[in-house]
């Protein structure tokens, strides 16, 4: 066995992995140290560099078959890591402010990551749940983080107890899927598919899974209280990184796992999905007055818009999937990030949306940041938000599914409504009582308004004659052409 | 396919033999003072029967926590240290790895004190 090249395959894992492990001893040694800060930092750039460098390399197998890197799996895990990385940088002043900084909460960050990591680059499904249940065991624990408050206790129980029951929906597809096929390897599945009934349900059990993780309506219902009820910085990890990385893998377990075939129509079940994701996500999330809910409800839709890409079923669509989860990264987390800022220090009843009437003149910065991550959100061009919904919906309309593109651009002109409502409050209402903000750090106000210019650049960056990315992503899409080199 | 369970039930057999006769043994040769806590059944020093909203002492799950570290470090060392010359040095370094991680939990549960009997020393 070649464990040097497997390690190198899973490189950004491994050194994560380590980096959880060091952070434990020394926060086991020392408490409160801010070693694990930079201990935490230093893995996640190492582990950024290693995911950028192994872009553009083609799809392979590492561990005997049971993980595939390179690919779309090498975007995934940049988009994994830049997610971590920046939630980091914003939890560090944030967790401090609210008296929750804890050294162990990144121990778990740095597990999460590498579980995430797992699960995208899963070439069997022995990996794909080891992989889900790294990743889900630690964010059932961050979502208590603030354990004396109820909501923060409702949260961390919910998560914990719908969570489970969905890995059991997804374990018994697998043992389904496992006696139709003979096989727990991905590729070699997608070879043995069939129509027989046993097949189906395994599917259909793995997919109820998959679906719960990435929030789709009908198994949604964790998603509003666990957000509100999580430290907001690290809500931002649980909305971005974890969802990239079940997309990615539903992307992969979907195009070589399970064929589009006579009897085992699956786009037509995301289609029907993506449209009852984007309706109710959008519809419920225009009556919520608290800014974490209402952004739990838009990443319910935001979800519904990634799975019109998915429904579309052609490399077009996968392609545009990842971008999409690249763009809602990196303006999701900007979104959070200004809204952490604001309700720093205020406790968790702050985040309601009439408290923050006037305050988008008293710190311009974070007023502009916050309306480009909502216009960015609400999918106004030049902004990454845009790019990205039109090319999940230009996949849907080349793919034929004219009806699923024309509801998706209705949900999404919907949700301009609650997007603007929290600009109204931000800049066109009188401050009905003094607040007094806080003075960010600088890696703080950095790390926002770096977010505010990634909005901004990669709005503009897929139009440009000369983009690299989406030639890039365009190149990992045709997934279903490397199946056959793949199995062993 | 059947007779394939044949063993399973002799095991059955010898288990439900060897129990009766070893509780007979004790029951004949040993002293016998019953008195009701004796009698109770054994439930790690808690009262079996009692208010479903009884509180106990979050040292029971600490201590289980510390068994699990061990309990899997058995389960997976064993078959590999009984396929080891077969598997390759490799492995010894994987087996290591697991070890160390492992030890990390087992350090991290030590320091924050769970195995320290007073609750109050509790440095979590």
């Amino acid at each position: 066995m070649d464990y040097l090249g497997d390690i190198q395959a899973f490189l950004p894992g491994v050194i994560t992995a380590l980096a959880g492990l060091i952070v434990i001893v020394i926060e086991s040694l020392k408490k409160d140290s801010s070693a694990t800060f930079w201990v935490t930092v230093l893995s996640l750039v190492a582990a950024l560099f290693f995911s950028i460098q192994s872009l553009g390399t083609g799809l392979d197998t590492a561990f005997s078959g049971m993980l595939v890197h390179g690919g779309a799996v090498a975007f995934g895990n940049v988009i994994i890591v830049v997610a971590t990385l920046f939630c980091v940088f914003i939890s560090e002043d944030y967790l401090k402010g609210i008296n929750h900084y804890y050294g162990e909460t990144y121990a778990l960050i740095l597990f999460a990551t590498t579980g995430m990591m797992c699960l995208a680059g899963s070439n069997d499904l022995i990996t794909l749940f080891i992989g889900l249940e790294t990743m889900s065991i630690c964010l059932y624990v961050m979502a208590g983080l603030i354990k004396d408050e109820k909501s923060g206790a409702e949260a961390a129980l919910k998560y914990f107890l719908l969570g489970a029951f969905s890995t059991g929906f997804l374990l018994y597809g697998m043992a389904l899927i496992y006696g139709a096929t003979g096989t727990t390897n991905i590729s070699a599945i997608g070879a043995a598919a069939s129509t027989d009934l046993l097949f189906l349900a395994g599917a259909a059990l793995l997919l109820v899974g998959f679906l719960f993780k990435v929030s789709a309506v009908p198994f949604h219902m964790w998603t509003p209280d666990v957000y509100q009820g999580t430290p907001t910085t690290l809500t931002a990890y649980f909305a971005t990184a974890s969802k990239a990385a079940t997309f990615v893998a539903l992307i992969m377990v979907l195009s070589r796992a399970l064929p589009v075939m006579e009897g085992l129509n699956w786009q037509m079940v995301f289609s029907v999905i993506a449209i009852l994701t984007m309706v109710f996500g959008n519809i419920i999330a225009l009556v919520q007055d608290n800014l974490k809910r209402m952004l739990a409800y838009s990443s319910i839709a935001h979800a519904g818009y990634a799975l019109v890409g998915l429904a579309a079923g052609t490399p077009e669509g996968y392609s545009a999937v990842l971008f999409y989860m690249f763009a809602y990264t990196i303006m999701n987390i900007g979104a959070f990030g200004v809204i952490a800022y604001y309700e720093r220090n205020k406790g968790m009843d702050f985040s309601e949306v009439q408290n923050l009437a006037g305050l988008g003149f008293k710190k311009p910065v974070m007023g502009i940041a916050l309306s480009i991550f909502l216009f960015s959100l609400a999918g106004i061009p030049p902004l990454v938000g845009f790019a990205g919904k039109y090319y999940v919906f230009a996949a849907a309309i080349n793919a034929e599914m004219v009806t699923l593109a024309v509801i998706g651009v209705l949900a999404s002109a919907a949700s301009v409504y609650y997007y603007l409502r929290v600009m109204v409050y931000l800049y066109f209402r009188e401050e009905h009582k003094p607040v007094e903000l806080f003075n960010p750090t600088l890696l703080y106000k950095g790390t926002i308004i770096i977010l505010a210019i990634l909005t901004l650049y990669y709005g503009i960056e897929p139009i440009l004659p000369a983009s690299g990315l989406m030639e890039l992503l365009n190149s990992y899409g045709n997934l279903g052409a490397v199946t056959n080199v793949l199995i062993p | 396919m059947l007779e394939n369970y044949f063993p399973i039930l002799v095991l059955a057999i010898v288990a439900i033999v060897l129990a009766i006769v070893l509780m007979t043994l004790s029951r004949i040769l040993g002293p016998f003072r019953p008195n009701a806590t004796k009698l109770n059944p054994y439930e790690s020093g808690m009262d079996p029967v009692g208010e479903a909203r009884d509180r106990y002492s979050i040292s029971f799950y600490l201590v289980a926590m510390e068994f699990i570290v061990f309990d899997l470090e058995v389960v997976f060392i064993y078959p590999w240290a009984v396929r080891y010359l077969d598997l390759g040095f490799g492995t010894f370094i994987a087996m290591m790895i697991f070890i160390i991680m492992l030890f990390v939990g087992l350090l991290y549960t030590l320091k924050k004190g769970t195995l320290d009997w007073e609750l109050n020393n509790y440095r979590g």
